[in-house]
C-alpha cells in the first residue's frame, strides 16, 4: 500500500470515518433506545437506595432464593425473605426477645402447649389465619415426601419423628386445632423451650386450600404464595428481581412504615454490591475482607455485629485415625492460639476468638451461659504441646508422624485459617499438615465418609437455646461426622434435652462444654462477625443472630433534608 | 447440498449424545453428594429424596431414563431450586444471555473488522503498534478484570456527574446492556482484530488486488470491494462459534453486573452438584455450539462460492 500514499490516506480517512460512524452510531442508537424505553415504560420500582416520599428502600441479595416454601427453606436468603412475608405464632424483636405473632397468648406446660390465636390475623387475600393453617403446614413439613431438612426442629411434637420416618401417617401428629383460634400441641417428651422454636421458619403457617390449588408449585413464584406477614411479594423475576409491598391485611400493619422493599439486584459479588452502595442504589451491604478496605477509604461508618456462627476444628475419631489419640489432639490444641488467628490472621472486625463450642451470646439461666459457666483459660503453650506430642508418639509407637489432612472449604477466610494451622503445627510441633480445600458439597461428603484427620467446620444456630449447639457431639447426632463418642457427654445431652429445670439444664451444658474441651473433641476457632455499611437515612434496621437477618420490616427512612 | 446438511446434522447429534454421556458419567463420578446440606438428615428422608430424583436406581438405568427424557425434551427438576424445571430455567435465562451475547458479538465483530483492517493498512507503523498492543492486552486480560474495571469506571463517572449515566449493575433496560456487552465482547474483539489483520495482509498481496490496481481502480474501491470482502471470510468462519462461546461464557460478566443469565446457573449448578441443571445446561450449550458450527459451515457456502457443496 505504501506505493500510493495519497489515495492510501484517502482510504484511511474513509475507513476511520466509517469506523467512527458505525461505532458511534450504534452507541447513540442504543442510548436513544435506552432512554426512550425508560421514558415510555414507567418504572414501578424506585431506583434509589432509600426514598422518604415513596417509603421505599432497595436492597441487594446474595443469591436467588431456591424456593419460598417455608417447610423446605434452609438457606439464609429464603429465611430473610420469608421473615418479611410470613409470621409464625411468635416472632423475635430486635433484641432477641419473643413477641406475640399470630398467637396472642400462650401457655407451655411440661407435656404440651396451647396457643391462642388473635382473631384479626389475616392472609393477604383477607381470609383469617386459623389454627388449621398451622396444623396443615406442620404436618406437611414432617411428611417424608416433603423431605424437609429442618423436619428435626419439630421432633419435640408428639409422633413427629415417627411421621418423618414414614412410620405413621401425618394426621397422627400431636397438633390439634381445637377451634379456629386455639392450637394445642402435645409433646413427645418434656421440652423446656418450645415457645422459642415456633418463631422458626419451618413453623410458619400455610393455608391448605391455597397450597393445593397451586398443584405442587407452592412457593415457586410470587403468585404461588400466600402471605400473612408484614409484606407481600408482588414480583419475582428469577435471578433478577424481587419486589415486596406492605401487606394491607397484616394485623399489625400500623407498626410497619415501609411501603416497598425492592430487590433489584441479585449477586454474590462483594465488589459489585459495594459499587451499588456507592452508586446510591442499595440501602445496606455486607462487607467482605476485600471490600472492607474500600469502604474504609470512603470513610463510611462501618457497623458490625456478632453474627453468631461458631467455627472450630473437628477431629476424626474413627479407629484408623491418629487423631483418635487424646495426647495428639491435646498437643494440637496447645499449639494453637485463637487470639493470634483472629487478630493477626483473619483481621476482620466483629470476629471473636473462639473458646468453646457455645458462643458468647447464648443465654443461660440468669445471665449469658458463658458467664455462668466460664471456659477455663487456654494459653497457647508450645512446650506443653511438644510434651503431649511425645506422649502421643510413644502411645502410637510412631517414629515419624505422617502428614495430617486438614479438610477445609474453598473460601478465602477458610484458606487463611487453614494456612494458620498448617504454619502453627509446623512451627511448634514439626508436624506436616496437608490442606485439602474442597467446595461445600464435596467437603460435606468427605466429612461424612471420614476422609480427613482434621476438618474446619462451623455451626450456625437454629433456635435460641444452648441445645442448638449442645447435642452436636452426641453419639447419635448425624452431624457428628468425626464420630466423637463419650458416654459422659451423651448422658449430659440427655439431661439437657429432657429436663425442665433451667438450672439443671445449664449445668448440663456447662458439663458438655467441659467434656468437649477436656477430651479435645474440637479446637474452637472463632465466632464469626459481620461488618456492613448502611445508608445514613435508614433507621430501624435489625441485625440478629437468630431469626430472619437482616430484618427491614420495622425500618423507616429519615427525611433526607432533616 | 441436502445430503450434506443431513450428514452434518447426524454428526452433530452424535456429538451432542457424546457430550451428554460424558457429562453424565463424569458428573456421577465426581466426589460429592448432591443431596447433602448443612443439616444432616435421616436415612428415610435421604431415600425419599433419592426416589424423587431417581437416584435410587442403578446408574445404567438412570442413564437410559435420562437419555429418554432428553429425547422427549424433559430435562427434569432442579435439585437446588426445588420447584423449577430445568426447561423453565433455560427458557427464562437463556434469552438474557443471548441478548447480551449477540450485542457483544456485534461490538466484537464491528470493532474487530475495523481495527484489523486499520492495523493491516498501517502495518508496522505507529497505529498498528498501538492497536496490536491493545489487542495483546485484550486477549490476555481475563474478563473479570475488564468487568470490574468497567464497573468501577461507571461508579466513578456517576459519582462525578452526580447522576446515574449508566446503571452500575442490574437488568431490565437497554441501558443495563451496554457496558456488560462491551466488556463481554472485548476478548473476542481483540481476537478478531488479529485474525482480520493477518487475513488482510494476505489479501493485499493477492493477484486479484494487483489486477484491480492495474485496472486503475481507486484505493478506496480496491479496499472496500476486493480486500475487505475477501479478508472478511475467515472472520465470518469464527463468528459462529464466537457467538456460541460468548453467549455461553458470560458467567463472570453476569455475576459482576448482576445479570440473570444462564451462565450463572450453569456455573452454580456445578458448584452445588445440581445434577439435573448440570445435565440440562451442558446438553443445551453443547447442542447450541454444535448447531452454530453447522450453521456457519452452511452459510459459508453462500458467501464463498469456492466452498459451496453441491
Amino acid at each position: 500500500m505504501q506505493t500510493f500514499p495519497k489515495t492510501f490516506w484517502q482510504s484511511i480517512g474513509a475507513l476511520s470515518m466509517l469506523a467512527a460512524a458505525a461505532l458511534g452510531g450504534l452507541f447513540v442508537l442504543l442510548l436513544l433506545i435506552a432512554f426512550a424505553a425508560d421514558l415510555t415504560f414507567v418504572d414501578d420500582t424506585s431506583s434509589a437506595a432509600v426514598d422518604y416520599e415513596t417509603r421505599s428502600i432497595s436492597i441487594v441479595i446474595d443469591q436467588e432464593p431456591p424456593q419460598m416454601d417455608s417447610t423446605r427453606a434452609t438457606d439464609a436468603v429464603s429465611g430473610m425473605l420469608l421473615g418479611h412475608l410470613m409470621e409464625g405464632l411468635l416472632r423475635y424483636d430486635g433484641h432477641g426477645n419473643l413477641l406475640p405473632g399470630v398467637a396472642e397468648s400462650w401457655t407451655v406446660s411440661p407435656d404440651g402447649a396451647v396457643f391462642n390465636l388473635r382473631d384479626n390475623a389475616r392472609w393477604s387475600d383477607g381470609e383469617p389465619v386459623t389454627a388449621h393453617d398451622f396444623v396443615f403446614s406442620w404436618r406437611k413439613a414432617l411428611e417424608p415426601e416433603t423431605a424437609s431438612l429442618y423436619a428435626f426442629i419439630m421432633y419435640a411434637i408428639k409422633h413427629a419423628e415417627a411421621i418423618n420416618l414414614g412410620e405413621m401417617p401425618s394426621d397422627q401428629l400431636g397438633v390439634t386445632a381445637e377451634d379456629d383460634l386455639t392450637l394445642r400441641i402435645d409433646f413427645e417428651r418434656p421440652l423446656a423451650f418450645f415457645d422459642r422454636l415456633v418463631a422458626f421458619t419451618t413453623y410458619y403457617p400455610i393455608r391448605q386450600d391455597f397450597y393445593e390449588s397451586r398443584d405442587g408449585r407452592y412457593g415457586a413464584d410470587a403468585e404461588d404464595l400466600l402471605f400473612n406477614g408484614a409484606f407481600t411479594m408482588t414480583k419475582w423475576v428469577h435471578g433478577a428481581e424481587i419486589a415486596l409491598r406492605k401487606n394491607p391485611h397484616y394485623w399489625n400493619k400500623d407498626s410497619i412504615w415501609l411501603e416497598r422493599i425492592n430487590v433489584p439486584f441479585i449477586t454474590p459479588d462483594a465488589n459489585t454490591q459495594l459499587n451499588l452502595f456507592k452508586d446510591g442504589k442499595v440501602a445496606m451491604v455486607q462487607l467482605s475482607p476485600d471490600t472492607l478496605e474500600n469502604a474504609l477509604e470512603n470513610r463510611w461508618p462501618i457497623r458490625r455485629f456478632a453474627e453468631g456462627t461458631v467455627f472450630y476444628i473437628e477431629f476424626n475419631h474413627r479407629a484408623d485415625r491418629l487423631t483418635r489419640n487424646l495426647n495428639l489432639r491435646k498437643s494440637l490444641y496447645y499449639a494453637t492460639d485463637t487470639s493470634e488467628l483472629v487478630y493477626r490472621v483473619i483481621k476482620l472486625p466483629g470476629y471473636l476468638p473462639g473458646a468453646s463450642l457455645f458462643p458468647t451470646w447464648l443465654k443461660g439461666q440468669h445471665d449469658f451461659l458463658r458467664r455462668e459457666y466460664p471456659v477455663p483459660a487456654h494459653p497457647a503453650n508450645a512446650d506443653l504441646a511438644r510434651e503431649h506430642l511425645e506422649m502421643a508418639r510413644d502411645e502410637l509407637g510412631l517414629d515419624e508422624f505422617p502428614p495430617l489432612v486438614l479438610l477445609v472449604g474453598d473460601t478465602p477466610t477458610s484458606l487463611k485459617q487453614a494456612e494458620y494451622f498448617q504454619n502453627a503445627f509446623k512451627r511448634h510441633l514439626g508436624l506436616e499438615i496437608r490442606i485439602d480445600a474442597q467446595i461445600f458439597k464435596q467437603r460435606l461428603e468427605k466429612m461424612t465418609l471420614g476422609q480427613f484427620d482434621l476438618v474446619a467446620a462451623g455451626w450456625a444456630p437454629d433456635f435460641d437455646d444452648p441445645l442448638t449447639y449442645g447435642d452436636l457431639f452426641a453419639s447419635w447426632n448425624k452431624n457428628n461426622r468425626g464420630h466423637f463418642f463419650s458416654d459422659a457427654l451423651d448422658a449430659q445431652v440427655r439431661i439437657a434435652q429432657g429436663s425442665l429445670n433451667p438450672g439443671e439444664r445449664m449445668r448440663a451444658f456447662g458439663e458438655i462444654q467441659r467434656i468437649l474441651l477436656e477430651d479435645v473433641a474440637i479446637i474452637p476457632n472463632y465466632e464469626r462477625g459481620r461488618v456492613f455499611v448502611a445508608d445514613p437515612n435508614l433507621e430501624g434496621l435489625i441485625r440478629r443472630t437468630i431469626g430472619p437477618d437482616p430484618d427491614y420490616s420495622r425500618a423507616r427512612v429519615r427525611r433526607a433534608d432533616s | 447440498m441436502w445430503l450434506y446438511t443431513l450428514k452434518r446434522l447426524v454428526q452433530g447429534l452424535i456429538t451432542v449424545w457424546f457430550i451428554a454421556s460424558a457429562t453424565f458419567f463424569v458428573m456421577h463420578f465426581v466426589p460429592g453428594d448432591p443431596l447433602s446440606d448443612t443439616r444432616a438428615t435421616s436415612e428415610q428422608i435421604r431415600k425419599n429424596l433419592e426416589i424423587r430424583y431417581g437416584l435410587d436406581k442403578p446408574l445404567a438405568e438412570q442413564y437410559v431414563i435420562y437419555l429418554k427424557n432428553i429425547v422427549t425434551g424433559d430435562l427434569g427438576i432442579s435439585f437446588t431450586q426445588q420447584n423449577r424445571e430445568v426447561n423453565d430455567i433455560i427458557r427464562e435465562h437463556f434469552p438474557v444471555s443471548a441478548t447480551l451475547g449477540v450485542l457483544a458479538v456485534v461490538f466484537a465483530a464491528l470493532g474487530g473488522i475495523l481495527w484489523g483492517a486499520l492495523t493491516a493498512l498501517f502495518r508496522n507503523r505507529m497505529p498498528d503498534v498501538v492497536i496490536m498492543f491493545l489487542v495483546v492486552l485484550g486477549v490476555s486480560v481475563p474478563s473479570f478484570v475488564f468487568a470490574a474495571l468497567g464497573q468501577l469506571t461507571l461508579v466513578t463517572l456517576n459519582d462525578w456527574f452526580g447522576v446515574s449515566i449508566l446503571p452500575v449493575a442490574g437488568w431490565g433496560s437497554v441501558r443495563h446492556l451496554l457496558i456488560p456487552s462491551l466488556v463481554l465482547g472485548l476478548g473476542t474483539m481483540a481476537f478478531l482484530t488479529r485474525l482480520m489483520r493477518s487475513s488482510m495482509l494476505e489479501v493485499t498481496s493477492a493477484d486479484y488486488v494487483r489486477t484491480a490496481k492495474a485496472k486503475g481502480l481507486s484505493a478506496t474501491q480496491i479496499f472496500v470491494r476486493h480486500q475487505l470482502r475477501n479478508a472478511i471470510l475467515p472472520v465470518i468462519t469464527v463468528l459462529g462459534p464466537a457467538i456460541a462461546t460468548i453467549t455461553t461464557g458470560g458467567f463472570v460478566v453476569e455475576l459482576v453486573f448482576a445479570i440473570p443469565g444462564l451462565g450463572r446457573f450453569f456455573v452454580q449448578s456445578v458448584q452445588q452438584l445440581d445434577y439435573t441443571v448440570i445435565m440440562g445446561t451442558t446438553v443445551f450449550y453443547g447442542g447450541f455450539l454444535v448447531f452454530m458450527v453447522i450453521a456457519v459451515d452452511l452459510v459459508y457456502g453462500f458467501i464463498d462460492p469456492r466452498v459451496r457443496v453441491r
